[in-house]
């Protein structure tokens, strides 16, 4: 596994460094993984790394970059745009010549077109945003203060806001809120993983069979 | 028609806390939740809440979340009871 960095353009023309884990080697089989978002990319990013060596293992190149303003970018999320991070994601497919695609979760939003794509578990943005939302509400409350939901959204789509840390600006919002994956892709549902999905759970975790089953449904399809 | 909820509950909490099969089968209606463990924090908590109604098909208001429904697994067992009586 090596970090690898990639040219991603910018809104305002340009391009800019960005990181990916990289099993790279320049074998025919090339796999770009769209890691989950938020929160939820930090409790998947122990099985997505997983996922990746039994790629590696079953001869399968794989990269995982950054989405702009997430994970080791430089880039401030206030800035982003949901449009952006597509543009980064089909330009990482090209810059690493991927042959096929994985989004997890709330990345099943950002999977570039035109490549054999699978999508793990996907979730639409409107509920990652309402559960945002609402532990935003939990942590107000207990701090002993009373936000309504219709209140914060309000001020979210007009100025912005800052929700479990991820601080999101109100062309983010408005642009990401009605966003949903394209229904395209072959879907890979968590009955088939087996066990609970790892972003249930309330603190960072992995599971090697759950790695072993999402690694042996995506060697499958894609060697076949 | 028999109350499963209680069934429902441990499993969601086994999978939100990690726990390993059966131990949640030791939880009483003391066995403490929020403000006792740790791990269980905001986005916990709102993940917890969400897993509950998308799978005992409820829907909870925002303004129904308090510290004591969430303090003791009674307590959040006793909620989620009245909330599916409800619905």
């Amino acid at each position: 596994m090596t970090p690898a960095s990639w040219p991603c353009p910018l809104p305002a023309g340009g391009f800019v460094d960005e990181h990916a884990l990289s099993f790279d080697r320049n074998r025919k089989t090339r796999l770009l993984i769209v890691p989950a978002l938020f929160d939820e990319g930090n409790k998947l990013r122990r099985l997505t790394v997983e996922t990746m060596r039994r790629l590696d293992s079953a001869g399968i190149d794989c990269i995982l970059p950054d989405l702009p303003g997430c994970n080791e970018s430089l880039q401030q999320l206030d800035r982003q745009v949901p449009t952006a991070w597509r543009s980064a994601m089909d330009a990482a497919a090209k810059q690493f010549r991927a042959t096929h695609v994985l989004g997890i979760r709330g990345g099943c939003m950002f999977t570039p077109d035109g490549l054999p794509t699978w999508h793990y578990a996907p979730v639409k943005a409107a509920s990652i945003l309402r559960q945002m939302l609402r532990a935003r509400i939990l942590a107000s409350r207990e701090a002993g203060r009373e936000e309504s939901r219709e209140d914060l959204a309000k001020r979210a789509r007009e100025q912005g806001i800052e929700l479990a840390g991820y601080p999101l600006s109100p062309e983010f919002w408005r642009e990401f809120e009605p966003t949903i994956a394209t229904d395209t892709a072959r879907l890979i549902e968590q009955a088939e993983i087996g066990g609970s999905g790892l972003w249930l759970r309330a603190e960072p975790g992995e599971d090697p069979d759950q790695a072993d089953a999402l690694a042996a449904i995506l060697t499958w399809g894609a060697t076949e | 028609m028999q109350d499963d909820t209680d069934l429902l509950l441990r499993r969601i909490l086994t999978d939100v806390l990690g726990l390993a099969q059966g131990q949640a089968d030791t939880f009483d209606a003391e066995t403490g939740l929020f403000g006792h463990l740790p791990e269980l924090d905001s986005m916990a908590v709102a993940g917890l809440l969400t897993e509950i109604e998308d799978r005992l098909d409820i829907v909870i208001e925002d303004d129904e979340i308090d510290g004591e429904m969430l303090e003791t697994f009674g307590g959040l067992l006793e909620f989620t009871k009245s909330k599916r009586a409800e619905a």
